[in-house]
């Protein structure tokens, strides 16, 4: 694979806490424009891995590249100047701002500084007709002028969505988008990340191989840590070592 | 159409309202102006005068608390501190009142830069550790040096010529000065939590690990609430100090910092009008109450205890609430 297929590639990613290790040499190689999955089954280091990549831990050894650059001691603000924003497992959104605010804020960082403390917010006003076609994006137009804390879940979700998109990210990396969500709500949301990773490249963790099964291009399974299997989801099922990684916890 | 009406109205009922709170926030402080303007003449100016000082403070503090989340418990170091450096300047150098106060607002906002940029390296009980470990810091230093006057504090500050012209020394008058200094402290808290730094404050407070997954330096915003909200305090401090003409230890004890979370807690902490609410009360309590002596302080711990049992959301709060309208 050259240089310029690969975004974001790790390499001998570890990390340790105090005497546990939780995420031991990951070589991971995410390819532009593909819909990459990671998998697990519980405290197999999804979730550390996760943060590392997103500089919301520094590994305690390896190294991790985005677009050929070297990120491994970069703060984890700076990497979404760079184009790579990441959503959280409980859907992050500011509970207190409205919806179209929510959206706003990701828009205002272009001023840059937003130190302006003297001049009045309708300055903001010149980002509110790009905030509304990413509100109508995601198809919350009638609640653009609601609360965003008293959203559904699913529906925060969807906030969450257009305030990342509003970064315009090439990259962007998606904590179990699906957890917690009733059915007709994971097929939304799945029709939702396919129909935004067009131009893009995603990468998300899961919990369940099934829901990601028609979604991704790869899946990279970790169990303990350590990376178990990598493949299309044919391979990945069927690959013994991942059902035995799997029983017990239910999902054989 | 008419589907699109029915969905439509209510959405246009939320699209209206933003413009209606700016308007209804200016009538109140057009009606608290025509108050504050009128009320020497049937109030006592001394009592009013520190109302406003405390409205300034608890609204500084509340900057903080309020919209950028974060509690500090060592106000009073820059409260007092300016206190000191006003009353200092006025006494010993011939200072006039409003070069006082700038002196004492500039010794707060690099007083809040050293204390800040070390405190907000930590987060929600740690900071306000931090925070009052240097305050702590600065009541000792305010004990010892020579120049505070320790226990005795700065004496008989003098109300020196208004920009070396005006003689304000009546009570009357220095309390023209003193509204117009807090009056537009406050507009101008007003205004930071309406601007588009605000805006990423209140963001930062409501998520921060968001905040900074969509690329915002967290730490920075932090620091420059952290500097701007101690730095009114100085102006508060500062301007309390030539009002009654004393600097002493009680403006950097740390009951003081104690005092003003309180006074933006019972007013309510996400409004703009609450912590000068809070302060009214606080410091009418302890006017009024004199005379209990050591019962004013069971008495408001009393009313704070009914407060927060009653309005969690803090006085103003619980009335915006019934209104249905940010306050």
């Amino acid at each position: 694979m050259s240089d310029t297929d690969v975004i974001l590639s790790a390499k001998g990613m570890t990390k340790q806490f105090a005497g546990f290790m939780a995420v031991k040499d990951v070589n991971l190689d995410v390819k532009r424009g593909s819909i990459h999955a990671m998998i697990g089954p519980n405290g197999a280091g999804k979730t550390t891995c996760f943060n590392l990549l997103t500089k919301f831990l520094q590994p305690t050894a390896g190294s991790i590249s985005f677009n050929g650059k070297d990120i491994t001691t970069m703060a984890a603000s700076d990497i979404a100047r760079l184009g790579m924003v990441r959503s959280f497992q409980i859907s992050a959104v500011f509970p207190k701002l409205t919806v179209l605010e929510n959206v706003r804020v990701a828009l205002q960082r272009r001023r840059g500084g937003n130190f302006d403390f003297w001049r009045s917010q309708r300055v903001l006003n010149q980002f509110d007709e790009e905030a509304m076609r990413r509100v109508e994006e995601v198809g919350l137009t009638d609640f653009a002028g609601e609360l965003a804390g008293e959203l559904s879940y699913g529906r925060k979700r969807a906030l969450e969505f257009a305030t990342t998109l509003a970064l315009e990210p090439e990259l962007l990396l998606l904590d179990e988008p699906m957890a917690g969500m009733a059915q007709e709500d994971i097929e939304r949301i799945s029709a939702l990340i396919k129909r935004i990773s067009a131009n893009r490249t995603i990468l998300m963790v899961e919990h369940n191989l099934s829901v990601v099964a028609d979604l991704s291009d790869k899946i990279t399974v970790l169990a303990r840590g350590q990376v178990l299997a990598e493949g299309d989801y044919e391979t990945v099922s069927n690959d013994p070592r991942v059902i035995e990684a799997y029983i017990g916890v239910g999902h054989g | 159409m008419t589907d699109q009406t029915m969905s439509g109205a209510p959405v246009n009922e939320k699209t209206r309202q933003p413009l209606r709170v700016p308007v209804l926030h200016m009538g109140i402080f057009a009606a608290l102006l025509i108050f504050f303007l009128a009320a020497p003449f049937f109030l006592y100016p001394v009592f009013l005068m520190k109302v406003l000082c405390f409205a300034l403070f608890a609204c500084a503090f509340n900057l903080l608390l309020g919209y950028g989340g974060l509690l500090s418990f060592g106000h009073a170091a820059f409260f007092g501190g300016a206190s000191y450096i006003s009353a200092h300047a006025a006494k010993m150098w011939g200072f006039t009142p409003e070069l006082a106060v700038l002196l004492g607002t500039g010794a707060a906002a690099v007083l809040g830069l050293v204390i800040g940029s070390l405190a907000i390296r930590r987060q929600g009980i740690y900071f306000a550790m931090v925070t009052l470990a240097f305050a702590q810091m600065v009541f000792f230093f305010s004990l010892q040096a020579p120049f505070t006057g320790g226990e005795d504090g700065i004496q008989a500050v003098p109300r020196n010529l208004l920009f070396g012209l005006f003689d304000i020394r009546h009570d009357r008058a220095f309390y023209f000065f003193v509204l117009a200094i807090c009056f537009g402290g406050v507009l101008l808290i007003y205004r930071i939590i309406h601007s588009p730094f605000g805006q990423v404050l209140k963001a930062i407070r409501e998520n921060e690990q968001r905040s900074i997954s969509l690329g915002y330096q967290v730490n920075r915003y932090k620091l420059a609430v952290f500097v701007i909200s101690a730095t009114l305090a100085g102006t508060a401090g500062a301007t309390k100090a030539l009002v009654f003409q004393l600097a002493s230890l009680t403006d950097v004890h740390w009951t003081m910092s104690g005092e003003v979370v309180l006074m933006a807690l019972l007013g309510g902490i996400h409004t703009i009008f609450g912590p000068i609410a809070g302060a009214a009360l606080i410091v009418a309590m302890q006017n009024y109450f004199a005379g209990f002596g050591a019962w004013v302080t069971v008495l408001q711990g009393a009313i704070f205890v009914i407060a927060v049992l009653l309005f969690r959301e803090g006085i103003v709060g619980v009335i915006g609430k019934w209104l249905k309208k940010p306050l």
